[in-house]
């Protein structure tokens, strides 16, 4: 951690999100939020706080209606779709609950699908970067499966090892363990801490699981469209310095997550 | 970044093969659909090609395509010579350029009494249009004076034999004039009517027998593409046409048959377009579905920088694999119908009801047809996976 520079990796602006014309709904009020690279951060919030929407607009795969949203010391405002796509092609690595693996491909072709949108060739050392990815997720045994034929902790562990193929510079993940079993969640969690540390990565992990969210370095709290809370806490992660993110429990009041 | 336009092609061509393979039942029936309508389109086509080319063969194939005669009361063109070669020198692109000089009369046997044309063609030119030659079942060309070819029917009628000596009453004047003829041998032209009417004799015979002298009744001209023959005409016309001559060309003299065949042309024509038209609407409506049901994948794609261009593709070049698959099953569909249509369809006598012309042009017209039409079906599809938002397929989940 003490080697941890200080350089904004991603800078949040004045973001607020509107949706629907005739009755717009405000779903993200000016919110301005930075994280600096190789941290391992939070979103918490209710479902229907905006957290979703956040993430997709830190993504790029959604438009903020005002603000401005730097990746990497990319302004993302001035690109077009295409550009978008080149940045999150080699700035972003995504996780989401759902892995949304290709069913057609083998886990180890999952993987290198990202360098393949960019690039003709996969050059050895990309090959390699591969199965040294899937050594690392622990799955260079089923590596050649097809994706629909794996477990569920498989295909997550697969996702993540493709979310890193390109050396992103982070790696945005929506309940990444969601959707699994208590053993696996914590493999997965240990895993992505791992990938944190190794490769200094950074980390935006959208969760509504306590027990994740006491485990990074700092947690970022949603409620209504506004950040409520943002505090670091200690990097082992067993108790929160600040106010418990879950102490209050407001409906979620907006439609949209 | 320019090598990066080839890994864009692969990516999403591999993408599309592995969507189709993914999708086995769909993919073979979207196949079998574009196969038969290929197969149906050529099936037609070629019928009704065979068809036209057959009833036009019969109809003018062993007729002048553009005749020049003359108006004057006697008939005769006495110039022919010079309008010959003022025809040779034009450079039309003719399989046939020949002259006649024919005459009616009636032959007498007994108390039976035949009428004749007596053709007086001119050798070997006039063989390519007659074929005169290729007919003859019994005895040989004419060589000497006064020697002649009789039909078929002619010949049973009249019970004539080879070598015999006939009398012939030439027309023209007020009394018929008899002249003598001998019989060198016989012809078949396939056509009852020629075959119980015409004899065919050289053209300095028959001057000789009427009495022309040097002239000649018509000449006559076969071209290559015989559609042509209205404007060849105009274009003889335009050279040695003048008072006292008259052009003739197939197509004003068939009008009907023309219209005939124009309407039948039409109508395979509407057929193939409808054909194609359905196919389109399946290929378009399966690839849609297919959309639908690979959204997560696009959407994970998307997320991860696959560009809303490489995203059409997948969809464009599944359009065009699915119609060069379809096409090649189609084609060799289409070609199994129409040998066995040539093979079943026969006539009492064993003779194939349509003779079936292969056109190979044709063919690949209408692979490429399908192919390119199955890859404007897949446009739609495309554009709606281009559209698809990454954030609606991930929140949809």
């Amino acid at each position: 951690m003490d080697e941890k520079s200080n350089r904004k990796v991603l800078i949040l602006e004045k973001i607020n999100k509107f949706y629907g014309t005739e009755t717009p709904i405000q779903v993200l009020f000016d919110v301005d939020l930075a994280f600096e690279e190789g941290s391992f951060n939070s979103l918490i919030g209710q479902s229907g706080s905006g957290k979703t929407t956040l993430l997709n607009i830190i993504g790029t795969l959604d438009r903020p209606s005002s603000g401005s949203l730097t990746i990497n010391g990319k302004k993302t405002e001035t690109l077009n779709n295409k550009g978008l796509a080149t940045l999150r092609n080699e700035e972003l690595g995504f996780i989401f609950q759902f892995h949304y693996l290709l069913p057609e491909y083998t886990a180890r072709e999952n993987v290198l699908i990202p360098w393949r949108i960019r690039h003709t060739r996969v050059p050895n050392e990309v090959e390699q970067r591969a199965d040294e990815l899937m050594d690392l997720v622990g799955l260079a045994k089923v590596k050649n499966n097809l994706a629909s034929k794996m477990s569920g902790g498989q295909q997550q562990r697969t996702a993540i090892a493709r979310a890193l193929i390109n050396e992103p510079s982070i790696i945005l993940a929506d309940e990444p363990t969601g959707n699994l079993d208590s053993d696996t969640t914590q493999v997965v969690y240990q895993l992505l801490r791992e990938i944190n540390e190794r490769l200094k990565t950074t980390f935006l992990i959208v969760t509504h699981d306590r027990r994740v969210a006491e485990r990074t370095d700092r947690v970022v709290e949603i409620r209504d469209g506004r950040v409520v809370l943002d505090i670091a806490q200690n990097p082992k992660g067993q108790n929160p310095k600040g106010q418990n993110p879950k102490g209050q429990n407001p409906k979620g009041q907006n439609p949209k997550g | 970044m320019e090598r990066k336009g080839g890994g864009i092609m692969s990516l999403a061509i591999q993408i599309a093969f592995r969507f189709m393979k993914s999708n086995k039942g769909q993919t073979i029936l979207i196949i079998i659909g574009i196969s038969i309508g290929v197969a149906i389109q050529i099936f037609i086509g070629l019928l009704i090609q065979s068809l036209q080319s057959s009833l036009i063969d019969t109809t003018i194939g062993n007729s002048p395509h553009v005749s020049i005669k003359s108006t004057s009361e006697d008939g005769v063109i006495r110039d022919g010579d010079t309008i010959l070669s003022e025809l040779e020198r034009m450079n039309l692109s003719l399989t046939a350029l020949t002259s006649a000089a024919d005459f009616g009369g009636f032959i007498r046997k007994g108390n039976s009494r035949a009428n004749v044309v007596v053709r007086g063609l001119s050798f070997p030119s006039a063989n390519a249009i007659y074929g005169i030659q290729e007919a003859i079942y019994e005895g040989t060309m004419p060589s000497g004076e006064n020697e002649v070819l009789i039909g078929k029917e002619l010949q049973k009628d009249l019970n004539i034999q080879l070598g015999e000596r006939l009398q012939i009453f030439v027309l023209g004047g007020l009394i018929p004039q008899a002249r003598e003829i001998r019989v060198s041998g016989f012809f078949d032209l396939k056509v009852s009517s020629l075959n119980r009417s015409w004899i065919v004799t050289n053209q300095s015979t028959a001057q000789a027998l009427y009495g022309f002298g040097q002239g000649i009744t018509s000449i006559d001209i076969q071209i290559q593409a015989v559609f042509e023959a209205d404007a060849v005409a105009a274009s003889v016309e335009e050279a040695v046409g003048r008072e006292g001559l008259r052009i003739e060309n197939w197509k004003d003299q068939n009008e009907q048959l023309l219209s005939g065949l124009n309407g039948q042309t039409i109508s395979s024509l509407f057929i193939q377009v409808f054909v194609i038209i359905s196919v389109c609407l399946g290929i378009a409506s399966v690839l849609i579905v297919s959309v639908l049901q690979k959204s997560k994948q696009i959407g994970i794609l998307k997320a991860m920088g696959l560009t809303d261009k490489q995203t059409s593709l997948v969809f464009l070049s599944q359009g065009f694999f699915l119609g060069i698959f379809g096409a090649i099953v189609g084609v060799g569909l289409g070609l199994f119908l129409s040998f066995s249509f040539v093979l079943f369809a026969k006539n009492p006598d064993g003779s194939a009801v349509v003779p079936f012309f292969i056109n190979y042009g044709f063919i690949a017209l209408s692979g490429v047809i399908a192919v390119s039409a199955s890859t404007i079906a897949a446009l739609l599809p495309a554009r709606r996976s281009s559209k698809l938002s990454p954030v609606e397929v991930i929140r949809n989940g």
